[in-house]
């Protein structure tokens, strides 16, 4: 650990890496902070102005007249219409006025038909003359006859090129398997999704599946196409014929898995997850999915339990601390929290009691003493975040362990707002001694600094932190009668 | 740095004409369906549609009511109906079911849906299947194209990294190549293609197909874009260029954007950055004066600007005192107000940045960061597990964990199978086991993957290990695997240079290159890639790094599009990016045009970050 520690140390000295830190008591924000106050200073002189030349905004912070505000609006008000609203709109219309005036003199229909031979027509022409301006022309403008050409016959190549461009194609002239797969193939290669798709959606309607699965194996990029329709399309029966005719067994079983997550009810998906065990997923996941079955079994029992406590108001911990949310489909580690939160004590046979949880799905310690510690924490029980890193040896002596670095046990519980006592005794044990400085600075846990020095025989430093503590204190006798023992053989 | 050298960078073409184009065919649109009607749109087109109408504009052409498309059914009693929407399955059936309803009551109304960009087969025909085709009346409002900032155009089209890169879905690619005409016809033509990556390639070929078609005589015209260059996200399978993406922002804008996410160019500054008790929605541009001056920076020297800055204009409103009446009056009719905008927007930019700080802090941002420079460089690999480790135990963030190990993933050539199923298992337990779904989709498209144990070595290991006892024979397995695991992303890199060596400090106030935008530590591989291949005005000498990333290279001249030097346009570049573009990206590449005196113009399928990309691999409910 501290090895680790002390290449972290020479990493950041050493490093090109300029620290640039997001510590508090940085530089970097104290010089924030100063220009803070510095514009706040102004604002007296801003605000009394008014606001002209501040956008509008409403109090869900759009501006006024934006579309995104006005559906919110419609949304409230769903009978009202944007007639009322005419005044307020006045700031948006403004910036209609700056659209080129010499559009609203001619129709805007002009501007699609085709090239403009209008001369005066100036803000759009340099863009419109030169340029192939059917690209812009909506569909309707053009002869109905020329996209229902239905008799023709296009060659697959152009067919596919014409459906490039949005026209409508019929495509019941490909009867033979052969012209469907040359078709099917044209359109791979002309590189548009949506044209292969449509071929794929005409290849599903006219061939017998098998021999549309047969053909699209030699066929990836279409094939994922289909796989992605039918994805889209909900068409889950035909997905998983295919993807069984492909032999990808574990899509097959992660594709029905997905299932789940459309069900509502959940005594349903608890039954529907039971009927996923089965599948053919890997060993690895297999267990996954038997963890996702007995976990939400155990959070059905546990919910109900829990309802019925907190309703009856008999428990304490429930009146203190009403549940906020259900513990309903919630991941194992909240649940975990959720347990160690309100049935710590339990005896490991409940199945809500944390050790239980923590045999059943074989939570690493690491991950158990955070997510208890967390729990504890908030609770200010102080007496169970003890208890947790207490161990015995077999002479009986206690000792202080973690599976994770002090540091993070500390900033636990200075998240939880612990009282110095409790934080320093952790604080304590944290191995780095740059580390424990940096801490016990940070959260005033004056004992440790003092003693750290002390031990360091940093005689400079513990003069400097005299000023630090409050006149007069216990801490400030304890810095002076270090300084007056002259025992200790200072460094400096 | 070679000041003399240096040309001054040219301005970048006019694209507020793409804005009116999209609002006239819109408009025109909405005519096509006379009289009153109520319009219904897609949640992702609002803000998109709000950069170029509002609401006055769409009164105009009378819209009575504007409503969200969303699964709760619509109760109105206009005649007519109008829809702007996506061209999605999901849509066309919400669409159906309120044309059936009204069947079913006996109602009758017009309906019209407007697809943007476009229409596609699959919708019609389930609105064929819905029995609904015939009673609606279909469009393509052809709006490809949002100039987002006066060098930044997006397609806002996010679902492009899914559709492409996990389902294989070639649906936008005719999308990107129409866009890519339409620029070409106002603003090139283009002399001088490179790309690279599949799509690209792809992209490139439909867009040509398109060009040749077109009667569009482009020849002769000066054009205002000289270059363009297309660029995958991916740049094909599961390497390199995802790690641009997956790294934590620290310029200004990106920093930003990960804290606060700019949505089409403009942000929600909540309450704790306003300091107030109301959010304000802030166009994030050039046109904001104190913005464009720190967007491209470095976070760490954008506090010094700030706290310049304010101290400037207090000096400035100090000059009043001792103001006469005379030239108070002055300083009140031409100075106030500009100094009024300023203040307001250095407090916003203040108090953003505090929240940034505290955000950041909170979250053991430095310890991250570490982890990251650790990653990229390939030193302490067992460390950084053990932190991502403990990331995911600690529920810090789920999207933040799955970056990580992401990153690890990419970097070291997928992890160790040990490594992956204990963080596969902790990561469940934490987040949840439906992300069972997340991880076999990060397996797909290549992000989050396991090393299978020595493929080509295991001959030779068994050999070995009939030698020696079984304890020895993991160890070599061990060797054998560490040998075998030279990623590729590591060999890119070495080749490019993209892990920058430094004596000293890094100056990140006065960066050298285009690593800044990583604190120093990493050049973006899309952003170096760019500018070798501009230097080299081609792919020569860089065959090596052009297999590395799986080839599909191009690089093309228009042999008959006058090649004239003088042109400012020659300076100009288009830089594509399919599957989306961050802000470091962008500030890298600006960095580089100052220095080489060009401007980039950026072409995306959208913005994007780590999480975006995290986010789109995540199975939703239907």
């Amino acid at each position: 650990m501290s090895r680790a520690r002390a290449d972290e140390e020479e990493y950041w000295h050493s490093s090109k890496f300029r620290a640039f830190t997001f510590d508090d008591e940085d530089d970097e924000l104290s010089q924030l902070k100063e220009s803070k106050r510095a514009v706040n200073s102004l604002r007296d002189i801003v605000d009394d102005d008014d606001d002209d030349d501040l956008e509008r905004v409403s109090w869900s912070g759009e501006p006024v007249g934006s579309i995104s505000w006005s559906i919110k609006e419609t949304a409230s008000s769903s009978t009202s219409s944007l007639e009322g609203r005419d005044s307020s709109l006045q700031k948006g219309s403004s910036s209609y006025a700056a659209f080129p005036k010499q559009v609203s003199s001619y129709s805007l229909s002009s501007l699609f038909k085709g090239r403009n031979k209008l001369p005066s027509f100036q803000s759009l022409s340099d863009a419109l003359s030169d340029t192939g301006v059917k690209n812009y022309t909506p569909e309707l403008r053009r002869p109905k006859a020329e996209y229902k050409d239905y008799g023709s016959d296009w060659s697959p190549r152009d067919t596919v090129r014409r459906m490039q461009r949005g026209k409508v194609c019929s495509l019941e002239r490909f009867r033979s398997l052969q012209d469907k797969l040359v078709l099917l193939d044209e359109a791979v290669a002309g590189h548009d999704g949506n044209v292969i798709t449509a071929v794929l959606i005409f290849l599903k309607r006219t061939l017998r599946r098998e021999i549309l699965f047969r053909e699209l194996e030699v066929r990836q990029v279409a094939l994922c196409h289909l796989i992605h329709f039918l994805k889209e399309t909900g068409e889950q029966k035909l997905l998983l014929d295919l993807l069984r005719f492909l032999d990808r067994t574990e899509e097959v079983a992660l594709s029905q898995y997905r299932e789940h997550l459309n069900i509502q009810d959940v005594e349903k998906r608890r039954e529907f997850l039971k009927g996923c065990i089965g599948l053919p997923f890997s060993a690895e996941d297999t267990s996954h999915i038997q963890d996702h079955y007995t976990l939400l079994e155990r959070q059905i029992i546990i919910e109900a339990n829990d309802r019925h406590l907190e309703t009856a108001g008999q428990s304490e911990i429930f009146r203190k601390y009403p549940r906020k949310a259900s513990i309903l489909n919630m991941p194992l580690v909240t649940t975990l929290f959720y347990s160690c939160f309100y049935h710590y004590t339990e005896a490991e046979g409940t199945f809500s009691s944390p050790t239980n949880l923590k045999k059943t799905f074989k939570i690493p310690d690491k991950q158990y003493v955070l997510t208890a510690l967390a729990a504890r924490a908030k609770l200010r029980a102080w007496d169970d975040v003890d208890a947790l890193f207490t161990t015995k040896n077999w002479l009986g002596y206690t000792k202080k362990k973690a599976p994770i670095g002090f540091h993070r046990v500390v900033e636990i519980l200075q998240r939880n707002n612990a009282p110095v006592q409790v934080l320093q005794e952790y604080v304590r044990l944290v191995e780095d001694v740059e580390t424990r400085l940096n801490l016990a600075t940070k959260y005033k846990c004056h004992d440790v600094v003092i003693e750290t020095y002390r031990d360091l025989k940093d005689r400079i430093q513990l003069t400097a932190y005299k000023c630090k503590v409050e006149r007069g204190s216990a801490e400030e006798d304890k810095i002076n009668s270090i300084l007056n023992n002259m025992q200790i053989r200072w460094k400096n | 740095m070679a000041f003399a050298g240096r040309r001054d960078v040219p301005e970048p073409p006019d694209f507020g004409i793409l804005k009116r184009l999209a609002r006239d065919q819109l408009i025109y649109l909405l005519e096509q369906l006379p009289g009153k009607k109520d319009l219904f749109i897609e949640a992702d087109l609002m803000s998109p549609l709000d950069r170029i109408a509002n609401v006055s504009i769409l009164k105009q052409h009378e819209v009575d009511k504007l409503y969200k498309v969303e699964s709760r059914p619509a109760i109105s009693a206009s005649d007519q109906f109008c829809f702007l929407v996506r061209p999605r399955i999901k849509t066309m059936r919400y669409i159906a079911d309120i044309v059936n309803a009204d069947k079913m009551s006996g109602r009758s109304r017009k309906y019209k849906i407007i697809f943007s960009p476009q229409k596609f087969y699959a919708c019609e025909m389930v609105l064929e299947e819905e029995g609904v085709f015939g009673d609606v009346t279909c469009d393509e409002w052809s709006f490809y194209l949002l100039p987002l900032d006066e060098d930044i155009i997006s397609m806002e089209l996010p679902e492009f990294f899914r559709d492409y890169f996990l389902e294989g879905d070639h649906r936008w690619i005719n999308s990107v190549a129409r866009a890519l005409q339409l620029l070409n016809s106002l603003y090139g033509p283009f002399g001088k293609a490179y790309g690279i990556g599949r799509c690209a390639k792809m992209s490139y070929e439909v867009w040509r197909d398109l060009e040749e078609e077109s009667e569009a005589d482009g020849q002769g015209r000066k054009p205002e874009i000289g270059n363009i260059f297309l660029m995958d996200r991916a740049a094909l399978v599961a390497d390199t260029d995802y790690v641009t993406a997956l790294c934590s922002q620290v310029v200004y804008e990106g920093l930003v954007d990960d804290t606060f996410r700019i949505k089409c160019g403009s942000v929600d500054f909540g309450p704790d950055v306003t300091s107030s008790d109301k959010s304000i929605k802030v166009l994030l541009n050039a046109q904001d004066k104190v913005f464009s001056q720190i967007r491209n920076e470095h976070f760490s020297s954008v506090f010094g600007f700030l706290s310049q800055k304010s101290r400037n204009l207090q000096a400035q409103y100090d000059r009043r005192r001792g103001m006469d009446i005379k030239q108070m009056k002055n300083f009140v009719s031409q100075e106030l107000k500009g100094l009024k905008q300023e203040h307001r927007l250095l407090s916003l930019h203040i108090g953003a940045c505090e929240s940034i700080m505290k955000k950041k802090t909170k979250q053991d941002f430095q310890e991250m960061i570490k982890a990251e420079h650790s990653l990229l460089e390939g030193f302490d690999i067992r460390e950084s597990t053990s932190f991502i480790e403990e990331h995911i135990d600690r529920q810090v963030s789920p999207i933040e964990s799955l970056r990580l190990m992401c990153l690890l993933s990419i970097t070291e050539n997928g992890l160790i199978p040990k490594d992956y199923r204990s963080l596969k298992t902790q990561y469940l337990q934490s987040y949840g086991p439906e992300h069972l779904l997340t991880f076999h989709n990060l397996k797909r498209i290549g992000l989050l993957t396991e090393q299978s144990a020595g493929e080509t070595l295991t001959a030779v290991e068994s050999k070995v290990s009939k030698l020696v006892t079984d304890r020895a024979a993991g160890k070599i397995t061990d060797a054998f695997n560490s040998l075998a695991r030279k990623s590729n992303f590591r060999a890119i890199s070495k080749k490019l240079g993209l892990i920058p060596r430094v004596d000293g400090e890094y100056d990140l106030k006065m960066p050298r290159d285009m690593a800044y935008v990583f604190s120093g530590a990493y050049v973006p591989l899309s952003c170096k890639i760019i500018e070798q291949v501009l230097e080299r005005r081609g792919w020569l000498g860089l065959e090596e790094v052009v297999r590395l990333l799986n080839g599909n290279e191009f690089s093309v001249s228009d042999s008959a599009v006058e090649d004239n030097p003088t042109w400012e346009s020659q300076r100009v570049i288009l830089a594509v990016f399919l599957g989306g573009c961050t802000f470091s990206e962008i500030a890298a590449l600006r960095f580089l045009g100052k220095e080489r005196g060009c401007k980039f113009i950026f072409l995306t399928t959208a913005i994007t970050n780590s999480a975006r990309m995290m986010e789109a691999m995540i199975e939703a409910k239907a």
